[in-house]
């Protein structure tokens, strides 16, 4: 197909088509609105549906709807409007539905502004809605990733039935890059959804998709199965870029478009001979732990960085549970961290300067 | 021997959990009996809303799947724009999921026409949390959360769902009906039978506002009941075929 | 090679375009590209800029804090950018928008008459393209025939007449570079 040059905005939309996703229901709000419009757009011409909601509650909803008949569907929306979304997250992960989410995120919290966030951290990586549940999160830092990620996720989606975060921010949905996409789409089929209700036609007595169980036996037995469930995509989903950390004094946590910035960074402390190397979670639940926590043992300090005033650190320190200092550097308010302050940070480490 | 009445193939073989003299079980029987006689059960998928009817899925013969609190009109929307046209999709809802909390939901599905019926169920009071004041709550009427009594002052005036639905440009078919007596829930079975017929054309969005009794929080027997709902709900809700553009659709 | 470009003008100027037709070029010469606009409410009418990353290597950071070159073409974005410049930047503008010169000693300051050349051709809306032609002879960050390219890419078939004005922007912009008709630092 060769190189083309698109937003990551589109690029999440079209990278959808071809994972075989056909149906989207969405609502504007910037920064993703972009994905809104391209989806709009292209699903038509290739024989899917698009539909604009009322609101992002009732675009949740419509995916509940569209995943009980056992469909790849898809919604999208940036921090307050994700926020909207929790409710029916909830619903999904207890009912067991398949479904894809993208928040690209915003400043917030409240309104905030519209510029690049990753405040959402703990919204999406510690359930977000009410219940015991998770939902897999992936987080692409360049669009090319977004491609394989946003394959990975209806993947991961059908093969657990869970919902999927997509997470990105203001920045990776308004930035272009080139990007290939494959040849071949994906349909989804292989995943046999026996579960799915579309009419019974054919396929014997009526199926029911609900989260309710009023039983308190019954419904702990369905907690134990999503446990169940939520330990083996532990075990099978746990994805980490681990990049010149074998023999590094310091490492540096961070995700998304911030590794990149963090990336730039260390080989600017490389070329002046600090060894400096880069772990970057890209499922950020199940989040990797051990990669982190055997890093630690071997390294003198580690140092989150995020586009927050904290969050992923607190998953960053339960890896490390004290084996080495953890300092945490973040700029919040759609305050982009830049190469030099992240440098700066680097050379405190060296200082034994924690924060 | 002639068999005079039986079970209906629409519902499935358990015991309700609806209280004694409540009329959802009539209901229930009507829209069964109406996707049994039209051959549609096995292309038929309900959605169950929040409240008395939650456990709905768990008495209508066909698939089913249950829907956040008043989004259960979203949630068919998603279902049946993705399935073959041949594919029935209702909701089964109560005031208060579907006038109060669930109100955007309703109103954008009947403005975008979704083909899509809607067996919205009146009855003046939040049964499911015991007793509490709806947005159908009559004025006067006590309940929980209005214990003196209902006042426009104090908690505003009812909603009249039918009449406002009516008027938007996106409804198909929409008619009030009764379950208060045995002619009313013949009249009422007609009613949701057209209300398929137009999902079944493709016509469009089709509701049957159904109005109810709650004997249990009303505080009536049954037979008052029935009584309350013509003495009281009828005149403030009245009965009667709000939009029909079946022929014109 | 990495060229960290930033093109900052009021919104309406084409910032965007500039930005995005040197990433399509800078591709199609195998290179590794970013673009990354300012976004949201000061697109309709404010200030604009667009931070475009052209470099041999992957990109880390699409964001720059010390641009290599930066095209200012109203004087806001001539104050906000021209200190961030590097040592041995490349800091273009349109002059005939931009009335200001550049203290600094240690920059290449390359005033650019781009609306006036544009008139000239007829055409005031390739002003863009003479800085365009003007910034890839000063930097040899692409060639001549890359960004061409990009530019049939982007006018299509139904502005295809519209190519030939634009190369002559081009040339206009490489030929002021070429004959140093300007003063530099």
């Amino acid at each position: 197909m060769g190189k083309v040059l698109m937003k990551g905005n589109e690029v999440i939309g079209e990278a959808a088509i071809h994972a075989g996703c056909y149906y989207f229901f969405g609502y504007p709000i910037t920064p993703q609105s972009e994905l809104v419009a391209y989806m709009a757009k292209r699903l038509p011409e290739v024989g899917g549906l698009f539909l604009q909601s009322e609101s992002e509650v009732s675009a949740i909803n419509m995916v509940y709807g569209a995943a009980s008949a056992g469909k790849r569907v898809m919604t999208s929306s940036s921090s307050p409007g994700f926020s909207l979304k929790q409710e029916g997250i909830s619903y999904l992960a207890g009912a067991e539905l398949p479904a894809v989410i993208v928040n690209v995120a915003r400043g917030g919290p409240g309104l905030g502004n519209i510029q690049p966030s990753q405040s959402d951290y703990f919204q999406v990586t510690k359930g977000g809605g009410h219940g015991d549940y998770h939902t897999p999160v992936l987080a692409p830092a360049n669009l090319q990733e977004i491609i394989e990620l946003t394959s990975d996720a209806f993947r991961i989606a059908d093969q657990y039935r869970t919902p999927v975060i997509l997470l990105g921010d203001g920045m990776l949905g308004q930035m272009m890059e080139p990007v290939e996409f494959n040849e071949k789409t994906e349909t989804g089929d292989n995943f046999m959804k026996d579960w799915a209700t579309t009419g019974t036609e054919g396929d014997g007595l009526p199926k029911v998709i609900t989260s309710l169980d009023l039983n308190d036996v019954k419904l702990e037995q369905r907690n134990h199965r999503l446990q169940a469930k939520y330990r083996k995509i532990e075990n099978n989903e746990t994805k980490v870029e681990v990049k010149n950390v074998e023999e590094a004094d310091y490492v540096i946590v961070a995700y998304g478009t911030v590794a990149r910035i963090a990336h730039s960074a260390i080989e600017k402390a490389r070329q002046d001979g600090i060894k400096v190397g880069l772990i970057r979670p890209i499922s950020l639940w199940p989040f990797p732990k051990k990669i982190i926590s055997d890093t630690s043992k071997n390294v003198k300090a580690i140092l989150t960085v995020e586009m927050s005033a904290g969050q992923m650190v607190e998953d960053v320190r339960l890896a490390v549970e004290g084996k080495s200092p953890v300092s945490f550097y973040g700029r919040t308010g759609g305050i982009i961290p830049t190469v030099d302050e992240i440098y700066r940070e680097i050379l405190k480490l060296g200082k034994g300067v924690t924060s | 021997m002639k068999t005079a009445f039986e079970r209906t193939n629409g519902l499935k073989d358990v015991d309700t959990h609806y209280c004694p003299g409540c009329t959802h079980g009539i209901i229930h029987r009507l829209v069964g009996e109406t996707l049994a006689e039209m051959g549609a059960l096995e292309r038929t998928v309900g959605v169950a809303s929040v409240g008395c009817s939650v456990l709905s899925y768990d008495y209508f013969n066909c698939d089913m799947t249950q829907a956040a609190h008043g989004r259960a009109p979203a949630v068919a929307t998603g279902v049946k724009r993705v399935l073959p046209d041949d594919r029935l999709v209702f909701t089964y809802q109560g005031d208060g999921d579907l006038a109060s909390i669930g109100m955007g939901e309703i109103v954008h599905s009947a403005a975008r026409s979704e083909n899509i019926t809607v067996i919205f169920v009146n009855n003046a009071i939040y049964g499911m949390t015991g007793g509490q004041m709806a947005p159908t709550t009559l004025m006067g009427q006590k309940t929980a959360t209005s214990p003196l009594g209902r006042s426009s002052a104090a908690q505003g005036l009812p909603i009249r769902v039918s009449e406002m639905l009516a008027t938007l440009d996106g409804t198909t078919y929409i008619e009030r009906v009764s379950t208060h007596d045995v002619a009313h829930v013949m009249k009422a079975k007609k009613a949701i039978r057209k209300a398929f017929d137009t999902q079944e054309k493709n016509k469009g969005f089709s509701m049957v506002e159904i109005l109810s009794t709650c004997p249990t929080n009303w505080g009536l027997t049954p037979e008052e009941s029935l009584q309350w709902v013509k003495d009281e709900m009828i005149p403030y809700y009245p009965l009667g075929i709000y939009k029909d553009l079946r022929e014109e659709r | 090679m990495k060229q960290e470009l930033i093109i900052a003008g009021f919104g309406g100027q084409g910032v965007m375009s500039m930005g995005q037709l040197l990433a399509y070029a800078g591709m199609k010469e195998g290179k590794h590209v970013s673009w990354l606009p300012s976004y949201g409410p000061e697109q309709r009418g404010g200030t604009a800029n667009v931070s475009v990353v052209i470099s041999d290597k992957e990109v880390g950071s699409p964001v720059i804090d010390k641009p290599t070159s930066v095209i200012a073409l109203n004087n806001p974005s001539f104050e906000k950018f021209e200190p961030m410049l590097i040592e041995g930047g490349d800091l273009f503008t349109n002059s005939n928008l931009v009335d200001i010169s550049s203290k600094r000693e240690d920059i290449y300051f390359l005033p650019v008459p781009a609306t006036e050349i544009a008139k000239n051709l007829k055409m005031e809306r390739v002003a863009g393209m003479v800085l365009l032609g003007a910034f890839i002879t000063k930097t040899k960050v692409l060639s001549k025939d890359s960004l061409l390219e990009a530019l049939i890419n982007v006018l299509g078939e139904k502005k295809k007449h519209l190519i030939g004005v634009n190369e002559e922007a081009i040339l206009a912009g490489e030929n002021l570079i070429e004959k140093k008709l300007f003063l530099t630092k």
